[in-house]
C-alpha cells in the first residue's frame, strides 16, 4: 500500500470523510449568510448565534415537551425562522438604505444579547442532546467506523445545499428574489411584494442556520458558545467563496472543511487557522472571492 | 496644665492603638480579587461560582479580619495570559487587591505568576494545573492549591495502569497546561512500565474532535488520555461515545475532570470514567453542608476549584488574623506555619514549593441506574493519601526547596 508523508492511506481516507462531514456544517451555514447577503446586503453576525438557537430550541423542545429529534428537525428550524422574520420586520428593516456596517452592528450586539441570555440561564458547559435512536451505530468502512448519524448529516446537509441553489438559480421565484435585488423598484412595478419577499428570505436563511443547529445538537454540546466557535470560519467560507455566491458558499465550506481535515492529520496545531490562511491568499489574489463577482 | 498633659496623654494612647492596628493593614481592607473565565469554557468550573465560595469565606470572619473589612472584587481574564496580566498589574499597582485568587488556565496563571512574585502579593491558585507553578515559576507568594497536574496524572495514570492499561495515546490541549498535564502523565506512566503510542495536539476550544479521535484510534493503544479540560474534555468524551472507541475496547482517561464535565454530559456517556479529584460534595457532613449553602447561592454543587478557593482564602483570612496585619512575608509564613484544616482539607500543609499538601480522591463516574439523582455522580474508590498524592517537593525544580 502507498502512503502519503508516513500517513497511511486508512488514516488519510478516514480524515477527509470527516472532513467532508465538518465541510457539510460550513456549507449548510454559509449558504444561509450567502443568500442573505446576496438577496438583502445584509452582513448577517447573528448567523452564529441563530445557529446555537436552533440546537437549543431541539434540546428545550426534548426536555419540556418529550418531542424528539424528527420534530425538532422541523420545529427548530421554523421556531428559528419565525425569530429571524421577527428581527428583520422590528429592526433590521430600517437599516438597509445606510451602509452595510450598520446591519453587521446590529446582528452583531444581537448575537451577544441572544449568547448572553443562553449563557445566563444554562451556563457554558451546555446539556447533553441524544443521538436519535433510528440512526445510532456506525459502519465500519475498513479504513475507518463512520457513525450513522455523521453519514445522515453529510446527506442532509448536502441535500438541502443543492435544492437551495436550485431554488435560487433555476426557478421562477428564484429570479424573482435575484431580480428584486438587482432593481427593487422595478420588480415591485411588476406587483410583487418586495418587502414580503425580503423578509421570509431573511427567515429562510436563518432557518438554515437553525437547521444546522439541530444538525450539530447530537454531535457537539448544546452550548451557548457553539456558535462563537464556527461562525468566524463561516464568515471565512464565506469571503474564500465570493460574498453572495451561493455555489461558491457550498463548494468552499465543503472543500475547506477537507482542507482542514487534511490539516490535523499533517500539523493539527495550525487547523484552526488554515481557514484563514488560504482566505489571506484568495483575498491577495481574486478579491471577489473564487466564484464572486466585482460589482 | 496637669489636665491638658494628662488628656493629651490620654489622646494619644488611645490613637496608639487605634492607629498602628488600622496601619498594618494597607489601605484599611483586605482586599481579595478572584480572577477567572467568567464568560468562556471554564466559566462554569469556575467562574461566578468561585467568587461565591471566596465571599463565603469571608463571610464566616464577618467580612472583617485584623479590624479590617474584606472586599471581594472579580476580574474576567477570558482565557488570555495578556489580560490576566494586564489586570493583575492593575489591581495591584492601582485597585489596592492584596491577594489574587483562582486564576484557573495555566497560561494566565503564570502570567499571574510572574507580577504577584515582583510584587510581592499573595497568589491562591485554585483553577491551575501546570506544575511548573510550584516548580520552576514557583513564587514565595504563589500558592497551588487544590490540584496540579501531577497529582492528576498519578491518580488516574496509576489506577488505569494497575487495570492493565499499559500503552497510551493522548489528545492534548495545544496550551501550557495540556502539555503540561500530558508531560506529567508520560513520565508516570513510563515510570510504571508503559509505554506511549503517540500524541495529538488541539487547539483549545475544539469542537469536533473526530479527527483526533481517528487517530487515537488508530494507534492501537489500551488508553486515549484526554489531556484538556471543560468543554473539550466535554466534547471529546461525547464523540468517542459516538465513534465507537469505549465499545471496541479502548478507554478513555479524563486526565482533568470536573464534576461540572460530568453534569454536562450526562451520566449515560460519562459513565464508568475514571477521574481524579480534591474534592466531592458528597464525602461527609461538613462537605455536605457547605456545599449545601454553595448550591443556594450559586444554583449547583461546587467543583473542587471553587470548594478549593473558599479553602485558600479562609485560610489567608486566618493567616492575617494571626499575624494581625497583611504583610506578604509575615501572612505566608503564618499561612505556612498552620495547618490547612477546613471541609476542603484535612490536617493539609503547605510545603516549600507552594503546593498545598492534601488528600486526593480517585472517583469513578457512576451509571445512570447507581445514581440517586441530580449531583449524585461519584464513588469515590480509594483516598490517595497527601504523601503520594503530589510530587516530593525536592523535585519539583523550584529554587525555593533546599
Amino acid at each position: 500500500m502507498f502512503s502519503l508523508l508516513g500517513v497511511p492511506p486508512q488514516v488519510l481516507f478516514g480524515q477527509l470523510l470527516l472532513g467532508l462531514i465538518n465541510g457539510s456544517f460550513y456549507a449548510l451555514l454559509s449558504l444561509g449568510l450567502a443568500v442573505i447577503f446576496g438577496m438583502l446586503n445584509v452582513i448577517n453576525f447573528a448567523h452564529g448565534a441563530l445557529y446555537m438557537v436552533g440546537a437549543f430550541v431541539a434540546w428545550l423542545l426534548l426536555t419540556y415537551l418529550g418531542l424528539g429529534y424528527w420534530w425538532a428537525l422541523v420545529l427548530a428550524p421554523l421556531a428559528v425562522g419565525l425569530l429571524g422574520i421577527a428581527l428583520e420586520k422590528s429592526m433590521l428593516s430600517r437599516l438597509y438604505k445606510l451602509d452595510h456596517l450598520y446591519g453587521l452592528l446590529l446582528t452583531f450586539g444581537l448575537a451577544l444579547i441572544l449568547e448572553g441570555a443562553f449563557r445566563h440561564q444554562y451556563g457554558v458547559s451546555g446539556q447533553p442532546y441524544p443521538i436519535p435512536a433510528a440512526l445510532q451505530g456506525g459502519q465500519n468502512l475498513g479504513f475507518m467506523f463512520l457513525p450513522n448519524y455523521r453519514a445522515w448529516v453529510v446527506v442532509a446537509s448536502l441535500t438541502i445545499c443543492f435544492g437551495t441553489w436550485f431554488a435560487i438559480e433555476r426557478t421562477k421565484l428564484g429570479a424573482y428574489l435575484r431580480a428584486a435585488t438587482e432593481n427593487p423598484t422595478l420588480v415591485q412595478a411588476f406587483g410583487i411584494n418586495v418587502p414580503v419577499m425580503v423578509s421570509l428570505t431573511y427567515g429562510f436563511g436563518v432557518a438554515l442556520a437553525g437547521l444546522a443547529g439541530v444538525l450539530a445538537a447530537p454531535i457537539y454540546q448544546v452550548s451557548p458558545l457553539m456558535g462563537t466557535n464556527l461562525i468566524i470560519i463561516v464568515f471565512a467560507v464565506v469571503v474564500i467563496g465570493g460574498m453572495g455566491s451561493i455555489l461558491g458558499a457550498i463548494v468552499t465550506g465543503l472543500g475547506l472543511g477537507l482542507l482542514e481535515g487534511l490539516t490535523k492529520v499533517f500539523y493539527p496545531e495550525a487547523s484552526n487557522i488554515v481557514v484563514f490562511v488560504v482566505m489571506a491568499i484568495v483575498l491577495l489574489i481574486k478579491p471577489a472571492g473564487l466564484f464572486g463577482r466585482e460589482r | 496644665m496637669r489636665t491638658l498633659l494628662l488628656a493629651g496623654t490620654a489622646l494619644l494612647t488611645l490613637a496608639g492603638t487605634a492607629i498602628p492596628a488600622a496601619a498594618q493593614v494597607s489601605d484599611n481592607v483586605i482586599r481579595i480579587g478572584v480572577m477567572n473565565d467568567r464568560s468562556g469554557i471554564y466559566a462554569d468550573l469556575a467562574g461566578e461560582g468561585s467568587a461565591i465560595a471566596a465571599r463565603m469565606a469571608a463571610e464566616e470572619f464577618g467580612n472583617k479580619v485584623a479590624g479590617a473589612p474584606v472586599e471581594i472584587v472579580v476580574a474576567d481574564h477570558q482565557n488570555k495570559a495578556d489580560i490576566a496580566a494586564s489586570k493583575a498589574r492593575e489591581w495591584v499597582d492601582t485597585g489596592g487587591v492584596d491577594v489574587i485568587a483562582d486564576v484557573p488556565n495555566s497560561a494566565a496563571a503564570l502570567a499571574v505568576q510572574g507580577i504577584t512574585k515582583d510584587k510581592k502579593r499573595i497568589f491562591l491558585m485554585s483553577g491551575p494545573g501546570a506544575t511548573a507553578l510550584s516548580g520552576a515559576q514557583c513564587s514565595p507568594y504563589g500558592f497551588q492549591w487544590t490540584y496540579d497536574n501531577y497529582a492528576m496524572a498519578a491518580g488516574t495514570g496509576r489506577a488505569l495502569y494497575e487495570q492493565g492499561k499499559k500503552k497510551w495515546f493522548f489528545v492534548t490541549a495545544d496550551y501550557a497546561f495540556g502539555q503540561s498535564l500530558e508531560e506529567e502523565t508520560t513520565k508516570m506512566v513510563k515510570s510504571l512500565g508503559g509505554t506511549i503510542s503517540g500524541s495529538v495536539r488541539h487547539p483549545l476550544g475544539t469542537s469536533d474532535f473526530s479527527s483526533f479521535l481517528l487517530q487515537a484510534q488508530g494507534s492501537g493503544a489500551d488508553v486515549i488520555g484526554l489531556a484538556n479540560a471543560g468543554g473539550d474534555t466535554v466534547n471529546a468524551v461525547k464523540q468517542a461515545a459516538e465513534f465507537g472507541i469505549t465499545q471496541s475496547g479502548q478507554s478513555l482517561a479524563g486526565l482533568l475532570m470536573f464534576i461540572t464535565d460530568v453534569n454536562a454530559l450526562g451520566l449515560q456517556s460519562a459513565q464508568g470514567l475514571m477521574l481524579t479529584t480534591g474534592f466531592y460534595w458528597d464525602m461527609d457532613d461538613q462537605t455536605r453542608e457547605w456545599s449545601k449553602k454553595f448550591e443556594a447561592k450559586a444554583g449547583k454543587k461546587p467543583t473542587m476549584v471553587q470548594a478549593g478557593v473558599y479553602s485558600a482564602v479562609k485560610h489567608y483570612l486566618k493567616s492575617v488574623e494571626a499575624a494581625k496585619t497583611d504583610d506578604a512575608d509575615k501572612v505566608t509564613a503564618k499561612m505556612r506555619e498552620m495547618p490547612v484544616e477546613d471541609m476542603f482539607a484535612k490536617k493539609g500543609r503547605i510545603a516549600a514549593n507552594g503546593r498545598m499538601i492534601h488528600d486526593m480522591y480517585l472517583a469513578q463516574v457512576k451509571t445512570p441506574a447507581e445514581s440517586k439523582g441530580a449531583w449524585d455522580y461519584y464513588k469515590i474508590v480509594k483516598t490517595i493519601p497527601a504523601d503520594t498524592a503530589f510530587m516530593d517537593p525536592k523535585q519539583s525544580g523550584c529554587a525555593l526547596v533546599k
